[in-house]
């Protein structure tokens, strides 16, 4: 039992990490671009990219840089976290309750409406300048994406499986358990892998607007100081930051509950 | 005796108009009915309403007997289940002792004729017929002591059809349930049932019944077949069952 447990985890991992050679050809198209408009353009446009990846590498290894790095990671996990929670509870609700879903929809409508920089703003005047701002407006970009796949996807479930389950003798709470919340996991997954890299980007924007630290203050400062490798480098360490963050924690959890997708897949083109 | 399943005057309808009206049916323990009718008389409706899944609007069910299951059209299985997690899904709320489980599901796979080697597989990797196995194992592995059989071999061919109705008449031989088969299929009726119930052509009440000589699984072929013949010519009762009003479906 055990033995096939870690048998089937070791496969998958194994054919994650082989599927990676696409991710590392991607990577080496966009290098290669990067070093053709650096010969074309010169380095204080578009700095070498060893000369980048050197300065993003250094920087790493700083306990400075490091501790910028988890400021940012920290306040946007948090407003992930909150995002996610906000966004899936009113959708799960949204979509038992159509009144609900008419009321929240034009409401969406409304926040979406407003330009992320300019809950920055307002979020700065009532909470100041630190981790809260950035925590509050993640929560007002990212909730919409993960509320409207919450709610779309228990609207549309599959209610021939809630009968089936009523049938053999499952309760209101045995039906969202365990028929409707894991036919609703699988368009939320995505969502919250949007809602992730979404909480990055506005974490980053809204620290450098309110002059917060993290990773947006170290750009304000390379941007002030003219410092295009620092800023790429800066560049550089929050995407990993949030690929790290990414594989780390959502697509296992997704692997996980979708193990059956892989079994539909026929031999040749797992992905 | 008393009575498994008592239906009395239940009526129904969808959107204020009327599909169902007058239902009156009893079925006795043991006993296989087939409820058979034209498309769109709400053949389906009064199989949800006996099981529970629909409010009537109107009318009384009685139901005496201690554990139901049931076999829809669709093998209605969870995805993201394995096949054996599957027929597992149904004794979680049965009451029986968790460490009989293993042998219980393994009982109702053989039931079913559902090969143990395929009880890891997930419902995408399994064809329609094995599909259909595993929800009737499904079914079987409560030990129910009433079944609803919703139409379950619509949509499989006419070989597999037949297995899957042998399977059936052995299953309820051997653990004697009762059940109520939906189905529209007069030949099917016929194989599987104590006795068939015709419903009007309306929903407006149970047209009539007929018993069927001797047991299910011990009729000759020959027999169902010319029976069928003649219920379909001379049965004035039958003369409707292959009428379809689809505008009239819900």
């Amino acid at each position: 039992m055990v033995a096939a447990f870690i048998r089937d985890r070791a496969d998958r991992l194994l054919h994650f990490l082989w599927s990676g050679w696409a991710g590392v050809a991607a990577l080496a198209l966009l290098a290669a671009a990067w070093q053709a408009g650096h010969e074309r353009w010169g380095g204080f446009i578009l700095p070498d990219p060893l000369v980048t990846v050197r300065t993003a590498w250094t920087l790493a290894l700083s306990p400075d840089a490091q501790a910028v790095l988890w400021l940012t990671g920290a306040r946007a996990l948090a407003g992930f976290a909150l995002a996610a929670a906000a966004g899936v509870l009113i959708g799960i609700a949204a979509g038992y309750a159509p009144a609900v879903m008419r009321l929240a929809r034009p409401l969406l409508t409304v926040i979406l409406g407003v330009p992320p920089i300019a809950w920055i703003v307002l979020a700065m005047m009532w909470f100041g300048t630190n981790g809260t701002t950035v925590a509050v407006v993640i929560l007002i970009s990212a909730t919409p994406v993960v509320f409207v796949s919450a709610a779309e996807a228990i609207a549309t479930r599959d209610r021939g499986l809630d009968d089936m389950a009523e049938v053999f003798g499952h309760g209101l709470f045995g039906r969202f358990w365990h028929v409707d919340l894991r036919q609703a996991a699988a368009p939320l997954f995505p969502a919250l892998a949007l809602a992730l890299g979404t909480a990055f980007k506005v974490a980053v924007m809204a620290e450098m607007l309110a002059n917060a630290g993290g990773i947006g203050g170290a750009l304000a400062r390379a941007r002030a100081m003219l410092d295009v490798p620092e800023a790429l480098a800066w560049v550089l360490l929050a995407v990993v930051a949030l690929l790290v963050v990414e594989y780390g924690l959502i697509r296992p959890f997704q692997g996980e509950v979708e193990r059956w997708r892989r079994a539909a897949q026929p031999w040749g083109v797992k992905r | 005796m008393s009575a498994a399943l008592d239906l009395r005057r239940v009526g129904h309808a969808y959107f204020g108009q009327s599909v169902l009206k007058g239902i009156d049916l009893t079925i006795a323990p043991g006993e296989v009915v087939a409820l058979v009718g034209p498309s769109g008389s709400g053949k389906s409706t009064i199989a949800q309403i006996a099981a529970g899944l629909t409010e009537p609007r109107e009318g009384r069910i009685a139901r005496s007997y201690t554990r139901h299951a049931m076999v829809f059209q669709e093998p209605r299985l969870l995805p993201w289940a394995t096949a054996r997690q599957n027929i597992r899904f149904a004794l979680r709320r049965s009451g029986l002792p968790r460490r009989e489980w293993e042998e219980r599901v393994a009982g109702a796979a053989a039931l079913a004729e559902f090969d143990a080697a395929d009880l890891g597989k997930y419902p995408v990797e399994l064809s329609g017929g094995m599909r259909q196995r595993v929800a009737i194992a499904r079914a079987l592995v409560v030990e129910p002591d009433f079944v609803f059989f919703d139409e379950p071999f619509t949509a499989l061919d006419v070989a597999l059809k037949r297995r899957m109705q042998d399977l059936v008449i052995a299953a309820s031989r051997a653990a004697r349930f009762a059940a109520l088969f939906i189905t529209h299929d007069v030949t099917e009726a016929i194989r599987i049932a104590h006795r068939i119930a015709v419903l009007d052509l309306r929903g407006q009440g149970i047209a009539g019944t007929r018993s069927l000589p001797g047991e299910p699984g011990t009729r000759e072929e020959n027999f169902c077949f010319i029976l069928r013949q003649r219920y379909l010519a001379e049965d004035p009762l039958f003369r409707h069952i292959h009428d379809v009003d689809e505008r009239r479906r819900p």
